[in-house]
This record gives C-alpha cells, structure tokens and sequence, in this order.
C-alpha cells in the first residue's frame, strides 16, 4: 500500500497530494494518507465521493497520527 | 432602492449594511433615547416610549404579542438567553439540537453541563429529518430542543413546523438567519434574532419568549423580558424601523435575491471539481456555499479581496479555531476551498455577474500552482 505522509501540513495540501499520487496506484489498489490536519477527516471522504474513489476508512498510524485509506476504483 | 457604497461586500449573512430606514430613525432617537427607560422623570418616560414602540414592531414582525419580545446585547445573547432560560425552567437539563445549529447554540449547549444531551444528524443538504428529532426529544432527561428556522451557512431550511415534539418539551428556534428573508415558522416557545443580520444596527439582539412557554432568566437578574440587561434604546428602535423596512419590501427582495443566487450557483457548478452545498430550491434567498477541490479557503477568501469581493469562508484556514465548519463537516461536505457568498438588499446584477467573472479567475489561478 503506497503511504503518503502528510503529518503537519494543513488542508488542501494532503488532498493535493492525495490526487497527484493516484495516478501511480493500480486500480483495485490502496493508497493512504497521513495527516494531523482536522480538516483531512472530512476532506478525504469529499474527495473521494467527488473523484468518484472509494473511502476505505480512516486507521491509526504507529505514532497515533490518523490514516485515511483510500481504493482506486477508476 | 438605493446603491450603497457597500459594492462589491457580498458577506451580509455576517452583516448586512445599514438599512436606510435604520439611520434615519437611530439618528432621531439618539436626541430622544437617551434616558433610561425605567426611571419616572419625563427623560425616562420619552425613552421607555420608544423602546415599548420597538418592541411592538418587531413583535409585528416576528407574530408575536409586544409582551413577548425583548432586546439583547446581541444574536449570540438572546440565543444564550432564550435556549438555556428554558431549560432553567423545567427540571429535565438535555438538549436536542440539530448537528448545524450556529456556534452560539453548540457553545450554549456546551456550557450547560447534561448526559440528557442529544444531536441529531443532517442529511447531504443539511436538513434534519422531523421524525429524528421528535424521537430524540422522547428520550429520558430532555428539557428543551433547538431547532433553527434556516441554516446560516448552507441556507438549507429547517422543517420546524413539522416536529410533532413530545408535550412540555418547549422549542426553541435560533431564526438568526430567516428573519426578513423567509417567512418564520410559528411552533416556538422562544425564538432569537440579530438586527444586524438583517440591516439594523449591530449589538442589537431580539427574544421572543411565548407567555404560555415557562422561561427563567438563566443569568444574574430580573426575569422580565423587558430588562435583558440595558437596551441600547435607539438602537432597539432603530432595529425595528429597518425590520420593518426590510419586511415591506421582503417578497420582491426576495424573489430578486433567489434569482441572483441562482446565477452564482450555476456559475460555481460549471467550474471543474466544485460543488454547490445545501438545498438549491428550499433555501434562504440571499445566500449560497461552495467548495472547491485543491484550492486553500483563504487563497479564496484573499484572492476575491483583491479584486475588491468580500466574502466568508467555513474553511479550517480562515477559523480562529483551525477548525473546519461544523456545518459543511456534518453534511459530509467538502471543507477546503469553501465560499459562502450572502448578498445585500441592493446586490445588483451586474456585481453578480462581475462575481461570477472573478471567481473563475481566482480558482483558476490557485490551481495553475498546484498543477492539478
């Protein structure tokens, strides 16, 4: 599962990260993103609804930081 | 209709201007308010006729009998006021409240320590479903709910004359948002207003409490809703002249303001990867949000500045808090690169549509950075 460590950036920068690395996921693949920002809580399911990719859900990094996963569906 | 010199200001959901009516009659009564309004000598009794008058207007205007209306320090006082004196008032402490309810009521709620407490969720535009709300008001230990008349963010409608709650469980409605815009629902124990919402002076709060509702002054002093602390007393009646105002010309006001939201709707859903929030067709008149993927709420908000657009923002990065809108996050909305754009009374077309120019400019540039 490709991660992208977002830990200290504010939205919309982790979502700009997110778009930029799914071209490199294969469809049917994961992609996560980590980030302390509130905002990605709720950003990451948006874009996800908008983009039209699959929320997977959100899980706990080692350091307690939140991950959001995300499917390619498209 | 009279064009102030507030063009380009479309954040009257914040503050709408000074209505022309509002300054005519503050200016006025500042010669003759100036007393206090529970003293007996003649200065006094001048004052207390003004502030009886202002409260028989915008009881008038609210449907409500002039007994039942006082004046606050402001929208955030009155709400404050109104929601937690109703709960003082019964022995339960729980409150029901929609998931977008404006801070005031959240912080209200928050302050007023309860395991009775209870919200109820929104759907996609930001409505509550009645039948939610009634079954959350049947629960043990509930003393109040609070619903608002219309959404101060998404402009979503609220179905506050659908609630069919539990009997002795009072409503109260935070109509901050509605009032001279919308007609305002009449199924409440005590509603609240803020006079600088819809063109009267700021610091002017309004409470309407129902003489068959049990209400108890929350905070230190009288229970009469005739002493909420000191009404700014030409304040309070230069507020009522501009409800008045507004409300004579409401409908036209109205029907030209859905219209011009209307344009602005459509022109931020042409643009690549935004998306429109809260109900299209059951909304407040005035006002409209959007978000836009990859884009910064206050490049937005400074961007539109420059080109001399002053709107408001529900994103993380133009909140003290850095907190995104509790409002857009319950909707499961998008949080970043959000606008709400509220217009004036005399908003005009051509400004709508110089808006709708800058604002492709604006979000087409913040993107050129990101490469997206």
């Amino acid at each position: 599962m490709t991660e992208l460590d977002c830990r200290g950036q504010v939205c919309p920068r982790p979502i700009i990260e997110l778009a930029r690395a799914l071209p490199g996921v294969a469809i049917g693949d994961l992609l996560a993103v980590v980030a302390d920002d509130p905002a990605a809580r709720h950003d990451v399911p948006a874009w996800c609804r908008m983009r039209g990719q699959e929320y997977v859900g959100e899980e706990s990094a080692d350091d307690g930081a939140p991950r959001y996963v995300v499917r390619r569906v498209s | 209709m009279s064009v102030t010199s507030a063009r380009g200001y479309l954040d009257s959901a914040s503050a709408e201007p000074l209505h022309p009516a509002a300054r005519e009659t503050l200016l006025a009564a500042l010669e003759r308010g100036y007393a206090d309004p529970r003293r007996l000598h003649r200065a006094g009794r001048e004052a207390r006729l003004l502030l009886d008058n202002a409260r028989a207007v915008v009881a008038e205007c609210l449907g409500a009998r002039a007994d039942e209306v006082g004046f606050a320090a402001s929208g955030t006082d009155a709400v404050h006021r109104g929601l937690l004196g109703l709960v003082r008032a019964r022995s339960a402490t729980g409150i029901v409240h929609g998931a977008v309810e404006h801070s005031s009521v959240l912080h209200a709620v928050a302050w007023q320590d309860s395991p009775g407490h209870a919200v109820v969720p929104v759907d996609a535009l930001g409505r509550v479903e009645p039948a939610a709300v009634d079954a959350a008001a049947r629960r043990a230990g509930v003393a109040v709910v609070a619903l608002q008349a219309a959404n101060q963010e998404v402009g979503t409608v609220q179905p506050v004359d659908q609630l069919d709650l539990p009997d002795g469980v009072p409503l109260f409605v935070d109509a901050a948002a509605s009032v001279g815009r919308l007609p305002l629902p009449t199924r409440w124990s005590a509603l609240a207003a803020s006079a600088h919402k819809w063109g009267g002076p700021a610091g002017v709060g309004v409470l309407a409490v129902r003489r068959s509702a049990r209400w108890t002054t929350p905070f230190p002093g009288d229970d009469g809703l005739d002493q909420l602390g000191e009404a700014a007393v030409p304040a309070a009646l230069a507020a009522a002249a501009a409800l008045q105002a507004v409300l004579a010309e409401r409908e036209e006001t109205a029907a030209r303001q859905h219209r011009l939201v209307d344009r602005i709707r459509a022109a931020a859903a042409a643009l690549p990867d935004t998306e429109v929030v809260g109900d299209p067709v059951d909304r407040l008149p005035h006002l409209v949000t959007f978000s836009c993927l990859y884009v910064g709420g206050d490049e937005l908000v400074t961007g539109l500045d420059r080109r001399g657009f002053g709107v408001a923002s529900g994103s993380a990065c133009t909140a003290s808090t850095l907190e995104p809108s509790h409002v857009l996050a319950a909707m499961g909305a998008l949080t970043h690169g959000n606008v709400r754009v509220s217009l004036r009374r005399d908003t005009t077309d051509d400004e709508v549509d110089e808006f709708c120019a800058a604002l492709t400019d604006v979000v087409s540039d913040i993107r050129a950075g990101t490469g997206l």
